[in-house]
């Protein structure tokens, strides 16, 4: 059975959400504030309108198929290592090293993602980037901060390359009975952790009392983790039809992923607070950087991808 | 033609490497006459500038380039000449025609506005700015109606350290902070050191 008809049921479902979520957000200016002077309101729009592009965006990728999501993936490690790296500890003598980062480690982790070869890209990062990039910055000889530089810029490389590659690498899985359909699973992952981002947002803005981490986020309150994860999760098993998994399971692996995705987004917040910046980056109008947007994800895709291997490959 | 194609072509580049944001905290990015000085750590520095405003300011904005650098290969006289419609100065005071200031001034009275560094040299040491050279002072004796912008360039100087040739892609920040004029009876010196004061101030409220 191919992919599309329950491909064209999660994008249409998620178009319907959309329609509605734009409707809700031009009444609630109107209402309240319509020259534009509520700041709340005015950043829920542009986060609806950069959805709508990113919905878009996704869907090309998925209708060109592996190619196309291969290479969108790429291109988001790309401006997501740009951000990360951006805000590192850094010398002169790192330069090579971090061109080494976007020009040779990256190309190379997707290349490999796209032939195939689980036994080299499950490691090349892990292994191979991480013992020889720090050799190219010892050769400059600049020691200053060195473990520093050279465990920043590792995990620049982790979170942004090795994580990410991991959500195309979910095509490459073989599972029995539900061949050619791999790319639902990207889809219902995303779709998944993002609606759990969403709806802690919701929930928070509506119902947060409750700080969960003061010190990390104003904005992250338990009311909204719980009405978030649990709207998120509900979701995620009421799609179960589409995906490899009974309906049980798919809540077992909504819960995992979107609590992953929670905790990525308090690491990231963590990181954030640390270099004293509010946003990754300013390319996505209203959620901020690509960073911003895709850190629940980052830590999702991976113990999602290790799970289904694991238990349904 | 071939130079508005060219202009274009390298603004992407440089948006597509640096990715580059501008901040307008202290000044709108309004059609008026201007004299925008920015800190200098690299060539491409008036051209990420030149990048960040709105296409209909960019038109009317010229960078102040070293003419000794600039019309040394037919690329680099094609690129600031044609291109960027630079006004190139001689910084060799033995062998120029025209003192700088006036050619600036020139432009000035032409209806463009300016991009400077009034450091004078790209800064190449730990410093985080330079001493400003006297430039931007006449600059503002001579024309009281000019806005005086400062611009703080981020990062610039890690994207392409001098000697590289690979470009890293990082994320480039230009800071534009509130215009500066001379004030009555203000000497030299102070106004120098009230404009690098200024500049710098700009570089506390970037991150990083």
């Amino acid at each position: 059975m191919s992919a599309t008809p329950h491909l064209i049921w999660l994008l249409l479902g998620v178009g319907v959400i959309l329609v509605i979520a734009t409707v809700i957000g031009e009444v609630l200016r109107a209402r309240i504030a319509p020259d534009g002077g509520n700041p709340v309101i005015e950043n829920l729009n542009a986060r609806i309108s950069a959805w709508w592009g990113m919905v878009v965006l996704l869907s090309l990728a998925f209708l060109a198929g592996r190619a196309g999501v291969v290479l969108l993936f790429a291109l988001l490690s790309f401006s997501a290592l740009r951000e990360f790296l951006t805000l590192t500890a850094k010398a002169r003598a790192d330069h090579w090293s971090l061109a080494g980062a976007f020009f040779i480690v990256l190309p190379v982790q997707y290349w490999l993602v796209w032939i195939d070869w689980y036994g080299l890209y499950s490691i090349f990062i892990p292994v191979y980037a991480f013992l020889l990039m720090p050799v190219v910055s010892a050769l400059r000889g600049e020691t200053k901060s060195f473990l520093t530089r050279v465990a920043e810029t590792q995990w620049a490389l982790m979170i942004c390359v090795y994580c990410v590659s991991h959500v195309p690498a979910l095509l490459t899985l073989y599972i029995e009975g539900y061949e050619g359909r791999s790319v639902i699973l990207i889809a219902w992952l995303i779709f998944t952790v993002q609606l759990s981002d969403v709806m802690q947002y919701v929930w928070g803005k509506l119902f947060g009392r409750r700080l969960v981490a003061p010190q990390l986020s104003p904005s992250k309150t338990w009311e909204g983790l719980i009405g978030g994860v649990m709207t998120a999760t509900t979701a995620g098993a009421a799609l179960w039809w589409m995906t490899p998994f009974t309906m049980f399971q798919a809540a077992g692996m909504a819960l995992a992923v979107t609590l992953m995705g929670f905790f990525g987004g308090l690491v990231m917040s963590a990181i954030k607070r640390d270099k004293g910046v509010k946003d990754w980056g300013h390319l996505i109008a209203g959620h901020g950087g690509f960073l911003d947007r895709l850190d629940s994800v980052v830590f999702a895709a991976p113990i999602f991808f290790h799970l289904t291997r694991w238990f349904w490959t | 033609m071939a130079a508005g194609f060219s202009g274009r072509a390298i603004t992407l580049f440089a948006r597509i490497v640096t990715a580059p944001r501008a901040i307008w905290s202290g000044i709108e990015p309004l059609p008026k006459q201007r004299v925008y000085f920015a800190n200098h750590t690299s060539n491409a520095d008036f051209v990420l500038l030149w990048t960040v405003l709105p296409p209909m300011l960019r038109a009317r904005t010229r960078p102040v380039a070293a003419l000794d650098y600039w019309l040394k290969t037919p690329l680099r006289t094609f690129i600031g000449r044609d291109v960027f419609n630079a006004v190139l100065i001689d910084r060799r005071p033995e062998e120029r025609a025209e003192d700088p200031v006036t050619l600036m001034g020139q432009a000035l009275a032409g209806g463009s506005s300016l991009i400077i560094f009034p450091e004078g040299l790209r800064n190449m040491t730990e410093e985080p700015l330079l001493p400003f050279r006297s430039g931007l002072y006449h600059l503002a004796r001579q024309n009281p109606g000019v806005d005086l912008v400062p611009v703080w360039i981020s990062n610039l100087n890690r994207v392409m350290p001098k000697g590289e040739i690979i470009p890293l892609p990082l994320i480039c920040t230009l800071t534009f902070g509130a215009p500066l004029h001379l004030d009555e009876g203000e000497e030299k010196a102070d106004f120098l050191a009230r404009s690098h004061a200024a500049l710098i101030a700009l570089k506390e409220t970037v991150p990083a």
